[in-house]
């Protein structure tokens, strides 16, 4: 009864994956723009919730910028274009992936210049580490004061 | 000494980043607008659809646009104020209606008063995209030469308006004047 259940389970389960993927994108649409405005809006922010990109936001600005980008496609723009129009007005803050410009320099390139400056400080540690711990051979007046003392301290231990 | 001091000093650097990173809001995205010229619009004006208002027109002109929408809670806030801004007379104040039903937006300026020379509606929110709007209200000063020289994402507030929007009106009409 239980396996029965289970197996039941699985494959509604699984029918609702090819359901979903099968879905088509929004009816009626041409499936070779919906694509392309697929592809680019994952690359988008949209800007009322900001951490979900223009693909996946139901909010209604990111319907019209959806609608806005479709159109442009449909008018033959290139991504180039369409992501110029909306930098445009929106910032470099609606790309996922900003533009490297010297204001983004320190986006970009900022974590490679800590792990760059952090390795660099953990070498020099190091090698001041090993540096103070190298042994140093004992002088001769040392040597014989060590066995002196030596000496003594079995002489002592006998005694 | 100095071994312990770096550390601390790069710890100091790091707190005061993280807390100016913390009093910011990230809904406050900078406009690219800034000093750019005012996206042109031409648009059905709210209460008489048969004319239309274009920001052509407020060529010469000092001019606040403020979008807003019946359906913006925020803008409720805002509202009493810009009531008080407009029957100060410093700087006409223009509407742009963004994307509300007309009905909605003439009762919800009948209700609460209307601040406006007069709106314009962008019932698609065509004019609201060209103008990098994404959470009304969103409010702009242009210059005469139809340049935005300010925007406020949010509500206005009486600090913003008396510390940013007024000095920079009076500003702007000083050097249009000479």
């Amino acid at each position: 009864m239980k396996r029965a259940l289970f197996v039941f389970l699985l494959v509604f389960l699984f029918a609702g994956f090819t359901a979903a993927k099968d879905a088509p994108p929004t009816s009626g649409e041409d499936p070779a723009v919906e694509k392309r405005l697929q592809t680019l809006s994952k690359e988008l922010r949209c800007l009322v919730c900001q951490n979900e990109t223009l693909a996946d936001s139901q909010a209604g600005l990111a319907e019209d910028l959806r609608r806005e980008v479709r159109e442009q496609i449909k008018a033959g723009k290139t991504d180039q274009e369409i992501i110029s129009f909306l930098t445009q007005r929106y910032g470099q803050f609606i790309l996922y992936r900003p533009q490297v410009t010297p204001t983004t320099y320190l986006l970009w390139f900022g974590p490679f210049v800590l792990l760059i400056g952090g390795l660099v400080i953990l070498f020099r540690y190091i090698r001041q580490r090993r540096d103070s711990i190298t042994e140093k051979p004992l002088t001769n007046e040392e040597s014989r004061r060590a066995s002196e003392l030596l000496a003594s301290t079995s002489g002592e231990q006998k005694a | 000494m100095a071994k312990y001091l770096i550390p601390l000093v790069l710890f100091m650097v790091l707190v005061v980043f993280l807390a100016i990173g913390l009093k910011r809001d990230p809904h406050e995205v900078p406009s690219p607008l800034i000093n750019k010229a005012a996206p042109a619009f031409s648009l059905p004006q709210l209460k008489d659809p048969s004319r239309t208002f274009s920001a052509a027109e407020m060529r010469g002109k000092v001019w606040v646009l403020n979008v807003w929408a019946s359906w913006c809670i925020t803008c409720r806030d805002e509202h009493p104020l810009l009531i008080e801004y407009a029957k100060s007379g410093a700087v006409p104040i223009y509407g742009l209606n963004y994307k509300d039903k007309r009905e909605d937006a003439l009762a919800w300026l009948g209700d609460l008063g209307d601040p406006y020379v007069l709106s314009a509606a962008d019932e698609d929110g065509r004019v609201a995209i060209d103008y990098g709007v994404y959470g009304a209200p969103e409010t702009y000063v242009i210059d005469q030469a139809g340049t935005i020289r300010f925007k406020q994402i949010g509500p206005v507030t009486p600090d913003v308006w008396s510390k940013e929007i007024l000095p920079l009106v009076q500003e702007l009409n000083r050097q249009g004047n000479r």
